[in-house]
């Protein structure tokens, strides 16, 4: 397989395509996600894709433990989530450090740039931190043009090493949700 | 509910339990919980096809069905405990959406949390596991509560064409551990070996 961040980097031209692009060159077989505006577009990408089996989560720790079992099959995942969800996650990290499966979250931001609701705020600014303590490497991305090679960078580093990695996309990046339309 | 039951004294015993579950096993894959399923399993006798939770509560029912959608060609079998469902009970949820048809999901019920000092969990008080299943989306269930039951839900195990899942009726009580290797990169790596991978 090419260096997934070559692949990166000569895909379309939407940041979201290409990061499915990059989900797709490493064959990433299950995807978990719990809804979020900032990842729909590659949510309905996932679920349109007859390879990719796309699995919808009551809560994002549900999405830590698919992944594993992925990998004690023979599969990759990748995980779909907003920042409130890592909170979630927690505890069940501790599967993924325990035994070094490797992860690959990708982590739409809220309650950092322009946020209208005070109750992300608490995470939001959190997220980093509760991810590095459970030993989770962070990359943050704020322009589009650099999302797909690192997502690409951190599955590599994810699957070379056994470990956990989080991608966080910026509420900038995103853009910030509308409340009044 | 487990504290009024008339017949506490004829519940099923764990190990044996275990046992029938696993009478030949062929190439079943096998997950267990946080917990005594985990050290019911080691019981019968460890085997590198067994993937032991000794942490991550709750997470045993999707460690499942990750692996139940990885590898279709193979039969794959939930065991755990009631506390530890309870914990993950979402799960259910998410299972039933996906109804693998090589995964089956069985849950240990003696209505306690045997490792903390057998205190009383919800499903000895209110909660119905089965029904809480079957409104999952669950196709088939077991509520196994005798010995044709769980030999009925062992031999479905193997033949299925849905995702199953049985609540069995186990008494409370704490055999010995029997404690399976607790290296999780261990439990993993020869788990992946055993089934051809690496």
């Amino acid at each position: 397989m090419a260096a997934l961040t070559e692949i990166a980097a000569t895909e379309g031209s939407d940041w979201r395509d290409e990061i499915f692009a990059v989900l797709k060159a490493a064959e990433i077989r299950q995807v978990g996600y719990v809804p979020d505006a900032g990842h729909a577009r590659l949510i309905e990408l996932c679920r349109d894709d007859p390879e990719i089996c796309a699995v919808a989560l009551t809560t994002e720790e549900e999405g830590v433990a698919l992944a594993a079992g992925a990998w004690l099959g023979g599969q990759r995942a990748a995980l779909l989530m907003q920042s409130s969800g890592v909170g979630n996650c927690i505890n069940t990290l501790s599967l993924t450090k325990t035994c070094r499966f490797p992860l690959l979250m990708l982590v739409a931001m809220r309650g950092e740039w322009a946020e209208f609701n005070p109750w992300q705020v608490p995470m939001g600014s959190n997220t980093r931190a509760a991810l590095e303590l459970c030993d989770v490497l962070v990359y943050r991305v704020e322009r589009p043009e650099e999302a797909a090679e690192t997502v690409a960078a951190a599955f590599d580093i994810a699957c070379n090493g056994d470990l956990a990695t989080a991608v966080l996309l910026s509420q900038r990046l995103i853009g910030a949700k509308r409340w009044v339309k | 509910m487990i504290a009024n039951d008339p017949n506490l004294h004829r519940r099923l015993d764990r190990r044996a339990a275990m046992r029938a579950l696993l009478e030949d096993r062929g190439d079943l894959l096998l997950v267990t919980g946080l917990g005594s399923t985990t050290w019911d399993a080691a019981a019968v006798g460890d085997d590198d096809r067994n993937f032991y939770l000794w942490g991550a509560m709750g997470s045993a029912a999707m460690v499942g069905l990750g692996l139940a959608l990885a590898r279709p060609d193979r039969r794959v079998l939930v065991v755990t405990g009631d506390g530890e469902m309870l914990m993950g009970l979402g799960a259910l949820a998410t299972i039933g959406v996906q109804r693998p048809p090589n995964l089956a999901v069985a849950v240990f019920d003696n209505g306690h949390y045997g490792e903390t000092g057998m205190q009383q969990s919800h499903t000895a008080e209110s909660v119905e596991l089965v029904a809480v299943a079957r409104a999952c989306g669950f196709r088939e269930t077991f509520d196994v509560i005798d010995e044709i039951g769980l030999r009925d839900f062992a031999a479905q195990i193997h033949n299925a064409a849905t995702t199953l899942f049985a609540r069995i009726a186990i008494r409370a009580d704490e055999p010995l551990r029997i404690l399976p290797p607790r290296d999780g990169v261990l439990l993993k790596t020869r788990f992946r070996r055993a089934i051809g991978i690496d």
